[in-house]
């Protein structure tokens, strides 16, 4: 349970930091607090669209996916149901697969770091290890 | 359990709040250059390729226009690979920020400040390449503080220039000469004085072979 508590309130946070970076993306947040990373830069280069869809929608999408799903996960009827275990593990490890690829591009491609892109790499694999430890552990 | 629910819920809340906050922030406004003096110390423009090139291509150019960016991106590169390294051509580009565009000024400021450092060509290529900038209408000096960082600027030098706007009256120059030349939309290009209304790789290479035949 306190897995799958930690995905939820991860998904959460990951959620939160999806959702700012795609009102940058979509116009309704003017600049980036970014310190001293290049998020702006990693925001506009041709890696922020994947097949016309800003890449943090996919990230909103699958952290409320996650989120939701885990949440689910918390209710009595839910709790012990070990697919429901499976089904985050894998969307987990998607999402971890499409971080990796993110962050390979940052690193050896645009060679330029954005913080909040590092955030939820943090967060997600995060939840991918609490979602696997969660199978395996059963 | 009820605990868990109620920090999410203050967790969502927190996040929810930084995020109102930050989208009725105002970002500052980049510096206003109007009522610029023109230069005088006979900048003509950042050149590319050899002095010894037999043609000589004027390009003004604005940053945020899109035809200069597409021409900056799908042309340019072949027009550098066939003709301005092998020596065929030299190409130099001048500033001519139209009016219309709220941010073409800045971003050839930002062109000019990187150009103080050796970098003038990859600013440039920079500010065309990321050209979704040109079309947010977001403030973006962060965005050019970026592309600064990237091309390996010295970031505490070109704050300064930028914030000095060290070269606002070198761009209005510029654009004083571009009128006088009859500049009237951008890309524009010049052969020796004389206006070029062509402006694809082919057609760059058919003027080089022509001029390059008549030499002979």
């Amino acid at each position: 349970m306190i897995r799958r508590q930690a995905i939820v309130l991860l998904a959460l946070v990951g959620l939160l930091v999806a959702t700012y970076l795609w009102l940058y993306k979509i116009g309704v947040l003017g600049e980036l607090r970014c310190g001293t990373g290049s998020c702006e830069y990693v925001q506009t280069s041709r890696f922020a669209d994947l097949l016309g869809v800003p890449v943090a929608f996919y990230g909103v999408a699958g952290y409320a996916t996650l989120f939701v799903i885990g949440l689910a996960g918390l209710e009595g009827r839910f709790a012990g149901d070990r697919r429901l275990s499976v089904l985050l593990a894998a969307l987990a490890t998607v999402g971890f697969a499409f971080t990796l690829y993110l962050t390979y591009i940052e690193l050896f491609v645009l060679h330029a770091i954005c913080r909040w892109c590092v955030a939820s790499a943090a967060i997600m694999t995060a939840i991918w290890a609490a979602a696997v430890a969660g199978v395996s552990r059963r | 359990m009820k605990r868990f629910y109620v920090l999410l819920a203050l967790v969502a809340a927190a996040g929810g709040g930084a995020m109102w906050y930050s989208s009725h922030r105002k970002p500052a406004p980049p510096p206003a250059a109007a009522r610029v003096v023109a230069a005088t110390d006979g900048f003509r423009g950042y050149p590319l390729g050899v002095e010894s090139a037999p043609v000589e291509v004027t390009e003004y150019s604005d940053f945020e226009c899109p035809f200069c960016a597409s021409f900056a991106t799908v042309q340019m590169p072949v027009i550098r690979e066939q003709l301005i390294a092998p020596g065929k051509l030299r190409w130099r580009y001048r500033d001519f920020p139209l009016p219309t565009h709220r941010y073409s000024r800045y971003a050839a400021l930002a062109a000019q400040c990187a150009g103080e450092q050796g970098k003038f060509w990859e600013m440039h290529d920079q500010l065309f390449e990321h050209h979704q900038w040109a079309q947010t209408g977001k403030n973006p000096r962060s965005l050019f503080q970026d592309f600064a960082r990237a091309v390996g600027l010295d970031l505490d030098k070109y704050d300064a220039c930028m914030d000095g706007q060290r070269y606002a009256g070198r761009i209005e120059a510029s654009v004083q000469e571009g009128e006088a030349a009859g500049v009237r939309g951008t890309p524009s290009f010049y052969v020796n004085g004389r206006p070029f209304e062509r402006s694809t790789s082919d057609d760059f290479k058919a003027l080089v072979d022509s001029l390059t035949k008549k030499h002979k």
